[in-house]
């Protein structure tokens, strides 16, 4: 008996060995240990032996069903393991193939200068204001100090849509003067006012009718030239990096006493001297200076209390400059071809 | 344009580098653009000591030359070479208009320097009559190794000035220019010499003058009888080439040589061509002038004349009348010497097209001082250099107001407004060097502004500039406002257009930017709402004559611009503003869509078409806090597709359009959307809360129902919407279609329903009966058919 259950663990052994396919190997289980198998057959004659052999038997069948129930196991692992492994080989893929194109959304390029201005500008606790793109004479020019007949307004500069009462505005500092009246005099003012602008000048590749400036405008009580030129270098080293230095020269604007043309010094060359800076190693960016009492006063704000400082400076050049764009038409063309490689970050 | 020369007249620059200089000037804040010198380094006079024919030429001579401290070899062509003639030398180094000289071999010959004719140096022109004069030969009597500069008289120094308005009036002529250098370089400047020896004759009882209108606060008049033209003496006739002026002859000359140092325009009548009277009025609209050019000027009321109380005989400050001009047989003269209205003067010198040094002056406002001074200085040199004789006394009408501008200033006013720490020492070392009266008690000082600084107001930021300007801006030190600390806001709509800019970027639009001005054509299209458009007055073009009501055919532009370029997908937006007679402002925003979405070429793209956009329309609502409060109407408009567009409602109300470019304007499928963010940041949006989801299970049901074609699902939605209550919380089309087993002119929409109690598992019958209100309420109300299984 004990030589017949050898045989039969030797057999199916060697027959799981051989087989493939999960369909056999389950009907060789069945055929050995199902109820009606040859090792369960094995059981059934037990009866025969005696009591001493019975024990010794029994503990032979049911070591020998373990080994081959292993077998079995193993070899159904073995099996699903190599299908999934098919399987898996049948689903590769050629990853070299071109990806779908997600689209892209790019910002124009002015509003990307302009939102990182805005941003440091807003952590200075200015805010960002904007006002009527057709606007009054009084708030363009007349309370800027630029009376009527003074040169600065003459026709050919601004278009007006009304003679000497409304027009296309030519800065955005009239939203200043209407934020200034709006406090009343009473409080603080600290804000910029990014926004289109226009001027009688044909297109070309550095002038456009249509423009956009960012001017600012602080209004305290105690603010002096010196906190202007503070206020020039954080931003000058925000948009054209921590090594860039600024300086001041002496100029003139109607609205502001002192004046000055801000200049940085050349991001290209690092002031040695290039074309961008054309060998001077600075380029001027900005217009600024402090409020001219006279705009002060037309806003209801006392000189002798308050002062303030303005600046302005035209985003397309920023823009040029900062990009190396040669052409300002290329703000308004949207040519998607360029653009798009806009759609990204920079440190 | 600034001659160094004619400044040293009246201010000592012994010292001065001009480049320096003109640095220092530059930095005070009066931009000098450019540095014109005449002058040429290493270029000397030498004596040819030896001159033998060239070895291997027929015509060059070589020469040994002697130029004082060496002997130097050189070859020269020129015919005239000869020993013992004295000549001039460019050294190696010199730098000619047409080169620099080089050492090197002609014929291999050494030569160290050229030999020079005047037109090599640009001191004649380059006539063929002068090459044949060879080179220029030298004086006997000349020092060999003088430096041939100032043997040619050339050593002038030009300045090429481009300074801010408020500067343009005292620093475009030379004293005043002197001035500013003065201030900078801490030296006093002189005036020059006006005095006359006037003839017994008074200018009195020759004329007499009248001023009738507002526009002239100042005239003065004197006289210079027999005044012999003839041409002007060297120093005027160089000095007024350098900046760019024709010598015309001794008079003519006088009268721009005295407005180049004061400022001041003159006019000079001939005095036999008037009578006895001057009369200066406004004119008379369509008065006619012929003028010194001998064009006809008709003038308006804006204009000033200067009558002789019969005939006009001059535009006020513009240019002179044919009938009282100077001419080659001018004996007297009648000089003027006045300020009229700035204002009026830029006004008509723009109308009649006539800017001159003169008008531009006059635009710029003048000094009252030198309105006398020049006069004087005028006569003088009448009497100096054309053998005039001046008649005694003037003719004045003033009317200026001669207060002086007086401003008292404190030290800490100064400081506080620099941000500097300036002692009143030093405030009062820079007011000396400017030039400004002042009186000084401890730190106040109590200043009078001089009356040529017209730029300069009576209040403590003037005051300021000019010191801090002397003072240098390179001395500002950087510091930050002392100010409270917040961070600051986006004011108004502005958050809202970031927001969306934002999330159409996203969503993978591009940003474009364009032109509020269009044109004719563009303006045309799109104007869906039919606002009346603003035409612009007066425009530069008439593609820029018209604001626009609609951002679409800036962006159908664009599209062009793009497609031209073999661009083939085409997804755009802008936000801008837009215009109507009322002036009043909408911001709008425009998105166009053309091409694919998803791109991939080999494996199939997704293409844009209503649906898509509608969907980026909806997401971006959605994200705005706008869900349920939107919705879409099929509209016809204009220039759109009629069977592809809609209304876009924001609380039932419309605010814009969506769908298909007309494909008579566009045959390629162009997709738009326009809204306007006006009408969306007057809305307000609910607070965002966590809404917690329902926990009973969610019942989905299917159904279909055959309608008429023209249906819009929207119609029946809205049905199932109100039938299902609000047990039913989803409805979804899933499957749309029309053909073979329908009748003509129907279609099938299926629509997935999902019920959901939030405080109970619903039962089945629950939902039936729901269900069936719902293909009841549909089939009586839509004239529908439920579709079979």
């Amino acid at each position: 008996m004990k030589d017949k259950i050898e045989n039969i663990k030797r057999s199916v052994l060697e027959k799981v060995k051989k087989i493939e396919d999960i369909k056999t190997l389950s009907d060789l289980k069945v055929k050995y240990l199902g109820k009606k198998g040859e090792l369960t057959a094995v059981l059934k004659e037990m009866g025969k032996l005696s009591n001493e052999e019975r024990p010794i038997i029994g503990g032979l069948v049911n070591e020998v069903k373990t080994v081959i129930e292993d077998a079995i196991k193993e070899k159904e692992n073995e099996i699903k393991n190599k299908e999934l492994q098919e399987k898996l080989s049948r689903e590769s893929i050629d990853i070299t193939l071109p990806a779908t194109q997600i689209p892209t959304g790019a910002p124009n390029i002015l509003e990307k200068v302009i939102e990182e201005v805005e941003e440091v500008f807003m952590s200075m606790g200015y805010d960002v204001v904007d006002g009527p793109e057709l606007e009054e004479d009084k708030y363009n020019f007349e309370l800027l100090n630029i009376p009527k007949g003074h040169p600065a307004r003459d026709a050919q500069d601004t278009f007006y849509i009304e003679d000497e009462k409304v027009l296309l505005r030519s800065q955005t500092s009239p939203v200043q003067i209407r934020v200034m009246l709006e406090n009343k005099g009473e409080k603080p003012v600290r804000m910029i006012c990014p926004g289109k602008t226009y001027r009688r000048d044909s297109d070309d590749a550095t002038h456009s009718h249509q423009f956009m400036q960012i001017e600012g405008l602080l209004v305290d009580k105690d603010v002096s030239l010196c906190d202007l030129k503070g206020t020039c270098d954080v931003i000058a080293k925000k948009l054209f990096g921590e090594d860039c230095k600024t300086r001041f020269r002496p100029s003139y604007y109607q609205f502001t006493e002192p004046s000055v043309e801000m200049d940085i010094s050349c991001f290209n060359c690092k002031g040695s001297g290039c074309s961008i800076c054309k060998n001077t190693g600075w380029i001027t960016v900005s217009g600024a200076g402090m409020v001219h009492p006279n705009v002060l006063r037309n806003c209801n704000y006392d000189p002798e209390k308050w002062s303030g400082f303005a600046f302005g400076f035209g985003a397309e050049r920023m823009a040029m400059l900062k990009y190396g764009i040669n052409d300002i038409r290329a703000f308004y063309q949207t040519d998607l071809r360029e653009l798009k490689r806009f759609d990204r970050r920079e440190d | 344009m600034v001659s160094l020369n004619w400044v040293k007249d009246y201010i000592d620059l012994t010292g001065e580098e001009p480049k320096a200089l003109a640095e220092k000037v530059t930095k005070a804040g009066i931009n000098i653009e450019k540095v014109e010198s005449d002058y040429i380094d290493k270029l000397i006079i030498g004596k040819i000591i030896e001159c033998e024919a060239h070895p291997n030429s027929d015509h060059l001579h070589l020469c040994k030359v002697d130029v004082g401290n060496e002997i130097l070899k050189i070859v020269c062509g020129a015919p005239n070479a000869r020993k013992d003639l004295k000549v001039i030398v460019a050294m190696v180094g010199a730098k000619l208009p047409d080169g620099e000289i080089k050492a090197g071999k002609i014929r291999g010959e050494e030569s160290n320097g050229m030999l020079c004719a005047l037109y090599e140096l640009g001191v004649e022109p380059k006539t063929e009559e002068n090459y044949d004069k060879g080179i220029h030969e030298v004086e006997e009597e000349i020092q060999v190794g003088m430096d041939a500069n100032l043997y040619l008289g050339k050593s002038d120094t030009l300045y090429d000035l481009d300074i801010h308005k408020h500067r343009n009036n005292d620093c475009y002529y030379h004293i005043g220019f002197a001035y500013e250098i003065g201030s900078i370089i801490n030296k006093p400047v002189t005036l020059p010499e006006d005095t006359t020896s006037p003839i017994n004759e008074n200018v009195k009882d020759n004329i007499t003058v009248e001023v009738e209108t507002e526009k002239c606060p100042l005239y003065v008049a004197k006289m210079v009888k027999n005044v012999k033209i003839g041409e002007s003496p060297k120093f005027i006739k160089e000095r007024l080439q350098a900046v760019g002026m024709r010598s015309i002859n001794n008079v003519v000359d006088i009268s721009n040589y005295v407005m180049l140092e004061y400022g001041q325009p003159l006019h000079f009548f001939d005095k036999e061509k008037l009578g006895n009277k001057i009369v200066v009025r406004d004119a008379k609209d369509n008065e006619e002038i012929i003028t010194l050019d001998e064009e006809k000027r008709v003038l308006s009321s804006n204009d000033i004349v200067i009558t002789d109380g019969e005939k006009s005989v001059a535009i006020a400050g513009v240019m002179g009348g044919k009938n009282s001009d100077v001419d080659e047989n001018t004996k007297n003269i009648l000089i003027e010497s006045a300020i009229f209205d700035s204002t009026s003067i830029r006004y008509t010198a723009a109308k009649l097209d006539l800017r001159s040094e003169a008008s531009i002056r006059f635009g710029k406002g003048l000094n009252f001082e030198y309105t006398y001074k020049a006069i004087d200085r005028a006569c003088h040199l009448l009497e100096k250099y054309a053998g005039g004789e001046v008649l005694t006394g003037e003719v004045a009408i003033d009317k200026i107001d001669k207060t002086p501008k007086k401003v008292i200033v404190k030290k800490e006013q100064i400081n506080k407004l620099l941000g500097l720490e300036i002692s009143a020492d030093d405030m009062e070392k820079e007011l000396k060097r400017i030039d400004f009266e002042y009186k000084r008690e401890g730190e106040t000082f109590d200043i009078t502004i001089p009356n040529r600084r017209l730029d300069v107001d009576p209040n403590v930021n003037d005051i300021a500039e000019e010191i801090a300007r002397l003072y240098g801006y390179h001395n500002l030190v950087s510091t930050m406002p002392k100010v409270e600390t917040k961070r600051g806001i986006y004011v108004g709509d502005i958050k809202l257009r970031k927001e969306i800019s934002k999330r159409l970027r996203t969503l993978g639009l591009n940003e474009c930017k364009t032109y509020t001005l269009t044109s004719p054509e563009m303006a045309k299209t799109f104007n869906y709402e039919q606002r009346e458009k603003i035409n612009l007055p007066n425009p530069m073009g008439i593609d820029k004559s018209i604001f626009r009501t609609s951002l679409i055919p800036s962006l159908l532009n664009i599209y062009n611009y793009n497609k031209a370029r073999k661009v083939k997908d085409v997804l755009l937006y802008e936000i801008a503003k837009t215009y109507q007679a009322s002036y009043e402002e909408d911001t709008k925003v425009c998105m166009l869509l053309k091409g694919n979405y998803l791109l991939n070429d080999w494996k199939g793209s997704s293409k844009i078409d209503f649906y898509l956009v509608k969907g980026l329309v909806e997401n971006l609502f959605d994200y705005l806090g706008l869900k349920g409060r939107y919705s879409f109407e099929k509209a016809e408009v204009e220039d759109m597709h009629p069977g592809m567009t809609a209304k876009i409602l924001l609380d039932r109300k419309p605010i814009g359009i969506i769908g298909r470019v007309h494909p008579s304007n566009y045959k390629d499928e162009i997709f738009i959307a326009e809204f306007s963010l006006t009408r969306i940041y007057e809305k307000s949006i609910k607070l965002l809360k966590y809404k917690e989801v329902s926990k009973y299970p969610e019942i989905e049901k299917d159904l279909a129902f055959i309608v008429d074609k023209n249906v819009q699902s929207a119609e029946i939605e809205n049905i199932i919407k109100r039938s299902g209550g609000r047990l039913l919380t989803k409805i979804n089309a899933f499957d749309v279609y029309e053909g073979d087993n329908l009748e003509q002119g129907k279609k099938s929409i299926c629509y997935n329903l999902t019920f959901q109690d939030e405080t109970k598992t619903l039962t089945d019958n629950e939902v039936m009966e729901v269900f069936n209100k719902i293909i009841q309420m549909v089939e009586k109300n839509m004239d529908a058919k439920l579709r079979d299984k």
